[in-house]
């Protein structure tokens, strides 16, 4: 039976794993719709994110169902419960891509105004927190799950930058407020993203350490 | 706050002949707390609980180091009485063991040998605990029928209800569900959790889960010591140690 269940806990380690890697690329995917005002790619976002829908509603099943079977303690209930989560954020974080593509189909369509903020900064700090989390869980590595979590506040100072610099814009080009606003939700969304990110951190500190280190309670 | 000590071990050594079975362990136990012993066949844990009320006395071969404080006192002491002594320790045992007596007679059998005649006052602590053992309405009308006519589950409350007719303050139990189906199991969990009121319980258990359910305080041995003990929900969510962590999760050997 012990051997049936390890392979079971690693059936799922291997499904949530390709889970993070497809809303990874959907979030390059994004970033890249962003960046090239690109609707197409925008459009194919929004239309596969039933894919990651199934997916997460799928592990969820297999977690639960591992749960009622084996009744796991310890490391391994730490494991499933971190799953659980981790799963979740990850689907989030898709339906913020999917957001973010939502602004970029009404963006493409409207004239450029750029403004003095770096989106693409922004995003790479987001992507890069997001990789790092799903690492430091592939590798059980409380090191790189604390400096995920510190990076959150740049990412929230950004977001707060962006506030800033739409709230000047719009002063300026009270024509454009509409399109402002969506380059405000945009960095609203990924700002989003690191949170995610910060959470599934905060779960491989849970799951290594035994701690619950949430609301900024690091170790 | 901290419930008051019962049990105090102090650097057990427990030997069969030659071979040492338990390796200097200290624990406590406390009052209206349930304490399980888990670990692997022959980690020394139904051993340790026996040292509790002298039943390895009556192994010719064995021998005991270290000191039990029962409320303060050495149970190992010369002056002890163990008739007395296992009157305030009840025990319950892996498979249900009444004797061939009527279910009345099962209860009033530790009265009796006590010395109590007192019909009436032997009546009422029956009554009283088969009551506790939550049997009373299963069996209130068949008082005189034969105990071995009962289910498993209802011989192992008989059982329990016999151990409390005494008035014991411990409950020592080894295993008292391994050979129970889970309905019988449920019950006598539930038991546990309503006596733990009024005694200081601690159980034997092969079942990981039960003992993450009914217990406290979790006790770990391996080998003959104690490797690790602290609050349950502790034990079974993050255990300090890598042995521990390796036998709940069941990666041992």
């Amino acid at each position: 039976m012990t051997i049936h269940f390890q392979r079971e806990l690693e059936k799922i380690k291997k499904r949530i794993l390709s889970l993070g890697a497809m809303v990874e690329e959907r979030v390059r995917m994004v970033i890249k719709a962003l960046e090239l005002r690109d609707a197409d790619i925008a459009e194919r976002i929004i239309k596969s994110d039933h894919e990651i829908d199934e997916m997460e509603v799928e592990i969820e099943e297999e977690c639960l169902k591992i749960l009622a079977l084996y009744q796991p303690v310890a490391i391994d209930l730490r494991f499933l419960t971190a799953v659980i989560k981790i799963n979740n954020d990850l689907e989030r974080v898709a339906d913020e891509a999917v957001n973010i593509a939502e602004r970029v189909r009404v963006i493409a369509k409207r004239q450029r105004l750029d403004i003095p903020f770096n989106h693409s900064l922004m995003a790479e700090k987001s992507e890069y927190m997001l990789k790092k989390s799903l690492d430091a869980f592939v590798n059980m590595d409380v090191d790189v799950a604390l400096r995920v979590c510190a990076l959150d506040d740049e990412v929230d100072n950004m977001m707060n930058e962006a506030y800033d610099v739409v709230k000047h814009a719009i002063g300026k080009h009270p024509d454009r407020v509409s399109y402002l606003i969506n380059l405000l939700l945009v960095s609203r969304h990924l700002e989003r993203i690191a949170d995610h990110a910060t959470n599934i951190a905060e779960e491989v500190i849970y799951l290594v350490e035994g701690e619950i280190v949430r609301h900024g309670n690091y170790l | 706050m901290d419930k008051p000590v019962k049990i105090e071990v102090k650097n057990l050594n427990f030997y069969y002949g030659k071979f040492q079975a338990l390796q200097n362990n200290s624990l406590d136990f406390r009052i209206n707390e349930v304490s399980a012993l888990i670990g692997p066949s022959g980690c020394g844990k139904s051993t340790f609980l026996r040292c509790l009320n002298r039943m390895n006395d009556l192994i010719s071969i064995s021998r005991v180091e270290g000191n039990i404080l029962l409320d303060g006192l050495d149970i190992y002491d010369p002056s002890v009485d163990v008739v007395m002594l296992r009157s305030r320790i009840g025990m319950v045992f892996q498979k249900p063991n009444p004797f061939p007596k009527t279910i009345f007679e099962n209860v009033a059998y530790g009265l009796r040998v006590n010395g109590i005649k007192d019909k009436g006052l032997i009546e009422n602590r029956v009554e009283e605990s088969l009551k506790l053992a939550a049997i009373w309405d299963e069996v209130k009308d068949r008082m005189h029928e034969s105990a071995l006519g009962l289910s498993g589950g209802q011989q192992q409350r008989l059982c329990i209800a016999r151990a409390l007719a005494v008035e014991p303050e411990i409950l020592l139990m080894d295993e008292p569900c391994s050979a129970l189906d889970p309905i019988a199991t449920q019950k006598i969990e539930e038991l546990i959790h309503q006596l733990k009121k009024s005694f200081t319980i601690i159980i034997v258990t092969h079942n990981m889960q039960q003992a993450a359910r009914v217990s406290d305080i979790t006790a770990f041995f391996y080998l003959g010591e104690l490797i690790e003990t602290g609050e349950t929900n502790t034990i079974f969510t993050r255990p300090k140690l890598k042995q521990t962590e390796d036998y709940i999760t069941g990666r041992f050997g």
